[in-house]
């Protein structure tokens, strides 16, 4: 179930969103059902399973091992439906927070400041996958055991710790990450050089300025785009005068 | 034959590198491969620039910080973009080179582009898969097996072929503005660069203060390392 785990977003959808997914990763255990694949209750079971969810793609273990649980134990279908409703939202919510708004991007600083002290290609990319896959495949697995061992009860596996205060350490180290990794990555990406010499000072001068237009015009433009119209008319100035 | 030549030399892995990175956005593993900082890389790295493609990669990841993959909002597709730009910043450099200033410039515009591209792309097939679920529906509320299997298996699969072809459609026009720019190119080499990490870093700092500004402290945190930061730089540390 844990590798059936990594395709659940394979099929995803504007219909089901995840739901195809969960009934892919729960219908191994679904096999242990009265009758086996052929029986009544696995059908029964895995249709309830493939209908619409959505949930953080790591947290929706938590209800692969709560639901799958659920339907071994042949808790009555209403009430498997009622709370597989119910966890949607909260999955989401507590898995955005921590993965997509802190450790991904955590990690991401992390590499920069390796770049910029000048970590080797295959160094930054290695630190990168490990640094972050211990965390993603840690958060995976312990979301399934935690689902399979609490059953319907896993709310209060959602109060752990980690899932609680993680999002808050987490911001901070990366927060300071990032004030160190900026310096040192964009020092070496423009050739290093004395920081009083013209190119590195101009990009310690420019630099702020900009990010701090973009803070003040936070949500009106996005960054990706400025850059983009900005360089393109570098390159075209470059180019044809 | 120089065309099948060319195709089979770079063609072939493009295909392939943004295939597995653009799969690895969404629909599998999702270990990250598809950072910019990975793919941008890896992809350097196989037109033997690591280097380059590194450079390349930590410029474009310093963007992707700004757009989260927060639950099911349309956002730029970095991975098979990042292989995409990783190649055209490895053309001309060497294996322990920067990226040359044009081929710079030119593959983050193309990364930008591509990346934007490739999230249109993934709404698309988004609904190309809920289309192809639409007539199973009654199937999967039978619960066959096959069919929760087969409509797994045909997203994943929908998923490599566009990132494939979103990887190819990309790099064969940027490949040949890449030599077309490298001809005509005409600021130097410090400018160039000056003015792709002034704006990469900013988006970055930006993204830094903007994404964090809920918890407490995280901004006195972020300008307080930046001035560290800065002053190691300064010391030449």
């Amino acid at each position: 179930m844990l590798v059936r785990c990594l395709a659940i977003q394979g099929s995803w959808n504007y219909e089901l969103m995840m739901g195809n997914g969960i009934g892919f990763c729960v219908e191994p255990a679904l096999r242990r059902l009265p009758g086996g694949v052929d029986g009544t209750p696995y059908r029964e079971a895995l249709a309830r399973q493939s209908a619409y969810f959505n949930a953080h793609p790591y947290l929706a273990g938590l209800a692969i091992g709560a639901l799958a649980r659920a339907e071994v134990d042949q808790v009555p279908p209403s009430r498997i439906v009622r709370f597989r409703t119910a966890l949607c939202g909260p999955l989401g919510a507590v898995g955005d927070r921590l993965v997509w708004a802190a450790w991904l991007p955590a990690c991401s600083l992390l590499a920069l400041l390796l770049f910029g002290l000048g970590v080797s290609p295959y160094g930054v990319v290695a630190s990168f996958l490990v640094v972050y896959n211990v965390g993603h495949f840690l958060l995976r697995d312990w979301a399934l055991r935690a689902g399979w061992q609490h059953g319907l009860r896993v709310a209060s596996a959602l109060g752990h710790p980690v899932l609680q205060h993680g999002p808050r350490y987490i911001g901070r180290v990366a927060a300071v990450t990032g004030g160190l990794a900026l310096p040192f990555a964009a020092h070496r990406a423009i050739g290093g050089g004395q920081l009083l010499s013209p190119i590195p000072l101009a990009v310690s001068v420019i630099t702020p300025l900009l990010a701090l237009l973009l803070v003040r015009a936070h949500g009106r433009i996005e960054g990706w785009r400025a850059v983009l119209y900005l360089l393109v008319a570098f390159a075209l100035y470059s180019v044809v005068r | 034959m120089i065309v099948p030549s060319v195709i089979t030399m770079e063609l072939v892995p493009i295909a392939l590198l943004a295939g597995v990175m653009g799969l690895d956005v969404v629909s599998f593993p999702q270990v990250m491969i598809s950072r910019p900082v990975v793919s941008a890389t890896i992809a350097g790295a196989f037109f033997g620039a690591p280097v380059a493609g590194l450079a390349c990669g930590a410029a474009l990841e310093c963007l992707a910080l700004e757009s989260l993959p927060v639950g099911a909002s349309r956002y730029s597709e970095w991975g098979s973009a990042s292989v995409v730009a990783g190649a055209i910043a490895a053309q001309g450099a060497s294996a322990t080179s920067m990226p040359r200033p044009s081929q710079y410039v030119l593959a983050i515009v193309v990364g930008i582009g591509t990346a934007w591209v490739g999230g249109w792309t993934m709404v698309w097939l988004r609904r190309l898969i809920a289309s192809f679920a639409h007539p199973r529906l009654e199937q999967l509320a039978a619960g066959h097996r096959r069919t929760v299997v087969g409509l797994q298996v045909f997203g994943m699969t929908a998923d490599l072929a566009r990132a494939s072809l979103l990887g190819i459609a990309a790099y064969i026009p940027a490949s040949a503005l890449s030599a077309w720019s490298e001809m005509h190119w005409t600021i130097a080499d410090g400018p160039t660069r000056a003015a792709v990490i002034a704006g990469v870093a900013a988006v970055a700092a930006a993204a830094v203060w903007n994404d964090f500004h809920a918890i407490s402290g995280t901004r006195r945190l972020f300008l307080a390392s930046l001035a560290v930061g800065t002053t190691l730089v300064a010391l030449g540390v």
